[in-house]
């Protein structure tokens, strides 16, 4: 313990505060025509002395901003951040982040990548060298000190990522979906390797704050978990997790707490943030899952099958079906969308339309996809009236294109204007010539 | 031994101690260095203006000029590196001054040499008055023009797609804005670079006889060189002269090859992420000679030293900069502005210029210069066609056989770096043996050089290919026609088209080389935008050299935006196989 005092009396300027907090955090966007578009809104936030947080949510809800503004990497646009009860405005020495496509420099060898920190600190070469091999040695790296990133594996090149960011003692760890470019088995490794140094208090860190995509990743490790929401991004849950370590991923609290989650990734935030049952209706504008139809049909059939009969555990589904987090959300949030199924407590359940989409053969299954389309889509529904209306039946992509853009980013309103297009041209309700970038009713 | 490949992590002391290689290694420096000292020497011996420099056509001459060729091509390689860095990081860095910077260039591309060279020859001999220094600035500066520009794009490129998650562990890690430059985007940057070096070094030599041969106040000063032996040679109608020079040429280029480039390239696949498995990983023997000899770890531990401490010393003072947020973009209001000052100064040289042009110049000799530019245009896209024709079905029966191909391409690279203005003489004596009309005749030596960027890409193209996609159309039963068109020519789109704008840029460029050519009194011309520039070139009209030179870039950029442009992107996003 007197260990842990003295580094605190050490590291920074005012040990006793927060390591990070987020007052009042916003960021906005400014889109190409000067529209403020905003992906966080009033985040108010704290990582706290010797605990580990997870940030999870859909993907694009802006996890990764708020960790970058966390960092100092970015500046917010309303509120500020304070390490240390400092505000800051830049990068801040004490926080180091691990990556998710690791950022090692491809022309220095591992013990060239571990030093760099040091020698942008003006560290001597030969203290360098020596709390560099040291990092190297706890990361499991020792052998590897004058190989170049690309002649290892990725577990290997992240595992030099980590010693890049120990070596600079760092207060506070960031991680940037560090293990979710790794293998299972790799990512669990490094995992528990990391979790072994922080719980044996080898390495100087007192908080870790780290985003991630895989559910069981962030209840093995977290002391706490964030749920975020997408458009704009907002912290909608926060969830304690006091299991002692090991956790073992089998145990019934910690599938409990996995339950939790999955319930509260899946709920559909209400109105002034309130959590509610039924889902606000939606707009043109509205932010469509990237699902592909094939992957649908192919979940439905699932369900109405052995064992699940149309009713379905969410972690158990996901773990049976080899599903991760970012594909199995999109897939229950079109299933919702089109009215095929409820999700609630963590379960999913087929509905009486969705039933019938099973059990269609492939011609008929077609006919209901573009009918709940049609019915529960505002995208489907505004493109083809505007083509039923225009005499020639065709539109330019560019034109829902801008007016997707009046609520979207310009990324975002391409990829949910693809996604459109893919369902209509399976859902036969318009063709698509992707030569001219086209939508028409031709052939109907 | 893996370690030694790049530069050393600690050199050793003990490292440092001499052996056997140095015994190859340092006679080999030690007479290279001595030969560029005497060479330097020669630039900067006295001259006056009207003085005759007499160049003589015995052969034994031929290794001083090319020598001093050679230094001017390696001075004029440094001065673009020197160009280059500064000019790209700036445009990279700030969104306004990329506005401006970056079209620039792009002018600057299209820009004939020649069209540099007699504007700024007099300031250059003005700047070192009764020295011979000042014709050879003046010669390395039109090499430097042919040579610059692509290399600076190719900088701005690198600096602008430096990965982001890269860029944010060097703040991260508290990298100083130096370090960040010096220790992440250079180093990603130097892989493009060298291979554009290399593409530049061709161009150079392509117009090496143009930038020796100067013409000031109506007297053509001929430096000593390789450019100016073959000017001689042509003027004496010496065919011998000339198969000497090609022979010296021949030489001159395998050498830059085997000594700088190879090794060059060798020692940047270190700087590349990927492990690039399809590439063949032979190290040149130059390099295994320069690796093996501890002269050169002396020599590199020497410059790590410099180097280091150079770095400390910068990274000291900026890291006194306390770290803060990337810079945000002006105030749209700073930017409009910006954007109007800009159009106004375009248009007030746009309004000069044409003022300028419009006094010397009657306005139906304006419409006529359009028309040879149309004739130019048309010379070339007959030419490229022609071309095509003949390397893409020879391009792809050598790419189908992996074995041929890698033994060809070499060949190819080396065809493209070869200075084919070299050969017009031999073209001369033909069209005037066989009374050809040279109208038609000259033309193929437009595309002589530029050609085999077409056959070298469809190669490229084709061994790329994969596996599968050919298995698939001989399972298919895809036969002759069938098979071209809805397999192989889409397939090797992409490579065709980077080959055939290559092709066509150059072919632009040589125009001006190729519409006019002499052999002794006998003069060759064909009608075009070239002839126009070459004629008013030699008589010394500006404002006709500056209707041409800006038709011709406006003719360039047209074709770029309103053909290649497109092609370009068809390519990228129909028949890309990734």
């Amino acid at each position: 313990m007197s260990l842990v005092v003295e580094r605190l009396a050490t590291t920074t300027p005012t040990a006793a505060a927060p390591p990070l907090r987020a007052i009042g955090v916003s960021k906005t966007y400014r889109t190409p025509d000067h529209i403020g578009r905003l992906v966080l809104e009033k985040i108010d936030f704290t990582l706290r002395d010797g605990e580990i947080v997870a940030v999870l949510g859909k993907s694009g809800a802006g996890k990764s901003t708020f960790l970058r503004i966390l960092a100092g990497l970015l500046p917010p646009s309303e509120g500020h951040v304070e390490y240390r009860g400092q505000p800051i405005s830049g990068p801040v020495r004490g926080i180091a982040m691990v990556f998710q496509s690791f950022a090692l420099f491809p022309w220095l060898t591992v013990l060239g990548n571990v030093e760099l920190g040091l020698e942008a600190q003006g560290v001597s070469a030969a203290e360098r060298r020596r709390r560099a091999v040291e990092a190297i040695d706890i990361i499991g790296l020792d052998g590897f000190e004058n190989a170049y990133p690309k002649e290892l594996s990725g577990g290997m090149q992240q595992r030099v990522s980590f010693a890049r960011a120990l070596v600079v003692n760092p207060d506070i760890l960031v991680l940037d979906e560090a293990f979710s470019q790794l293998d299972v088995l790799t990512a669990e490794t490094l995992r528990n390797d990391l979790l072994d140094l922080w719980l044996e208090r080898r390495i100087s860190t007192k908080a870790i704050l780290m985003v991630s995509h895989n559910i069981e990743e962030a209840v093995d490790m977290a002391d706490r978990i964030l749920i975020f929401s997408s458009d704009p991004g907002r912290i909608t849950a926060e969830l304690p997790i006091r299991l002692p370590h090991p956790r073992s991923p089998d145990s019934p609290m910690f599938r409990q707490i996995v339950d939790q989650v999955y319930t509260l990734l899946t709920t559909v935030p209400g109105r002034d943030g309130r959590r509610g049952i039924k889902p606000e209706p939606i707009g043109v504008g509205y932010r469509l899952p990237d699902a592909p139809v094939q992957q649908l049909a192919a979940l439905v059939e699932k369900l109405t099958e052995e064992p699940y009969h149309g009713r379905a555990d969410l972690p158990h589904l996901a773990d049976e079906e080899n599903l991760t987090t970012d594909e199995l959300l999109p897939l229950l949030e079109l299933l919702q969308l089109l009215g095929f199924a409820h999700v609630s407590g963590g379960d999913i359940e087929l509905t009486v339309g969705g039933r019938s989409y099973a059990e269609a053969d492939m011609l008929s299954r077609k006919q209901i996809f573009a009918d709940a389309l049609l019915k529960n889509v505002p995208l489907a529904i505004h493109i083809r009236r505007v083509l039923d209306e225009r005499p020639g039946h065709r539109a330019p992509a560019a034109r829902f294109l801008r007016e997707l853009e009046d609520h979207l980013s310009e990324e975002e309103a391409e990829r949910v204007l693809d996604t459109m297009i893919n369902w209509g041209r399976h859902a036969e309700i318009f063709a698509y010539d992707d030569d001219d970038r086209v939508l028409s009713l031709e052939n109907f | 031994m893996e370690q030694r490949w790049g530069l050393p992590l600690i050199a050793w002391p003990s490292r440092l101690r001499p052996n056997l290689w140095d015994l190859v290694a340092l006679p080999l420096v030690l007479g290279m260095l001595a030969l560029l000292a005497w060479g330097g020497m020669a630039m900067g011996t006295h001259y006056q203006v009207g003085e005759a420099l007499p160049i003589s056509l015995d052969p034994r001459q031929l290794p001083e000029y090319a020598l001093r060729t050679v230094l001017r091509m390696g001075a004029s390689l440094v001065v673009s590196i020197v160009f280059s860095f500064p000019y790209a990081a700036l445009a990279a860095k700030s969104r306004q001054a990329e506005k401006i910077l970056i079209p620039v260039l792009d002018i600057l591309q299209s820009v004939p040499i020649l069209g540099f060279l007699s504007i700024t020859v007099t300031g250059f001999i003005a700047l070192f008055p009764g020295r011979l220094l000042g014709v050879e600035c003046a010669a390395i500066f039109a090499i430097f023009t042919s040579q610059a520009w692509n290399m600076t794009f190719s900088l701005y490129q690198s600096f602008r797609t430096v990965p982001v998650e890269l860029t944010e562990a060097a703040r991260m890690y508290h990298l100083s804005a130096w370090q960040r430059f010096w220790r992440l985007e250079v180093p990603y940057a130097v892989p493009p670079l060298i291979w554009n070096m290399m593409m530049s070094v061709s161009a150079g030599w392509f117009f090496v006889v143009a930038s020796e041969a100067i013409t000031v106040s109506g007297q053509t000063i001929l430096l000593p060189g390789v450019g100016s032996y073959i000017a001689s040679a042509i003027t004496e109608r010496d065919l011998t002269a000339i198969g000497y020079a090609l022979l010296v040429m021949l030489i001159v280029i395998l050498l830059y090859d085997q000594l700088l480039f190879r090794p060059l390239l060798a020692w940047s696949r270190k700087f590349r992420g990927d492990a690039g498995a399809e590439e063949y990983d032979v190290r040149p023997w130059f390099l295994i000679v320069m690796q093996r000899a501890r002269f050169f770890d002396l020599l590199q531990f020497a410059m790590l030293t410099l180097n280091r401490g150079f770095d400390r010393a910068i990274s000291g003072l900026s890291r006194r900069w306390t770290p803060a947020y990337e810079a945000q973009p002006a105030s749209p209001a700073m930017i409009r502005l910006f954007d109007i000052g800009l159009l106004g100064l375009a248009s007030a040289a746009i309004v000069w210029l044409f003022a300028f042009v419009r006094e010397q110049v009657p306005g139906n000799e304006i419409g006529w210069v359009f028309l040879l530019g149309a004739a130019t245009a048309l010379r070339i896209i007959v030419l490229i066609a022609v071309a095509s024709l003949i390397w893409v079905p020879i391009g792809v029966w050598i790419g189908l056989r992996p074995r041929l191909a890698e033994r060809v391409q070499p060949i190819v690279q080396f065809l493209a770096a070869f200075p084919a203005n070299l050969l017009f003489p031999a073209a001369v004596v033909l069209i005037l043996r066989f009374e050809l009309n040279p109208e038609i005749w000259l033309s193929p030596l437009m595309i002589l050089g530029t050609q085999w960027y077409i056959l070298f890409n469809v190669i490229a193209g084709t061994t790329t290919l994969p596996t599968e996609l050919k298995l698939v159309a001989s399972n298919l039963g895809l036969r002759r026609w069938l098979w071209w068109r809805r397999m192989i020519l889409p397939a090797i789109f992409p490579a065709y088209v980077t080959g055939a704008v290559t092709a066509a840029g150059g072919s632009w460029n040589a125009s001006i080389v190729a519409e006019v050519v002499q052999w002794g009194n006998t003069t060759l011309q064909a009608t075009g935008i070239g002839a126009y520039i070459t004629q008013y070139t030699a008589t010394g009209d500006p404002a006709r050299i500056a209707l041409g030179i800006g038709v011709l870039c406006l003719y360039v950029l047209v074709f770029n935006r309103l053909l290649w442009h497109r092609l370009y992107e068809l390519a990228i996003e129909r028949m890309s196989l990734d």
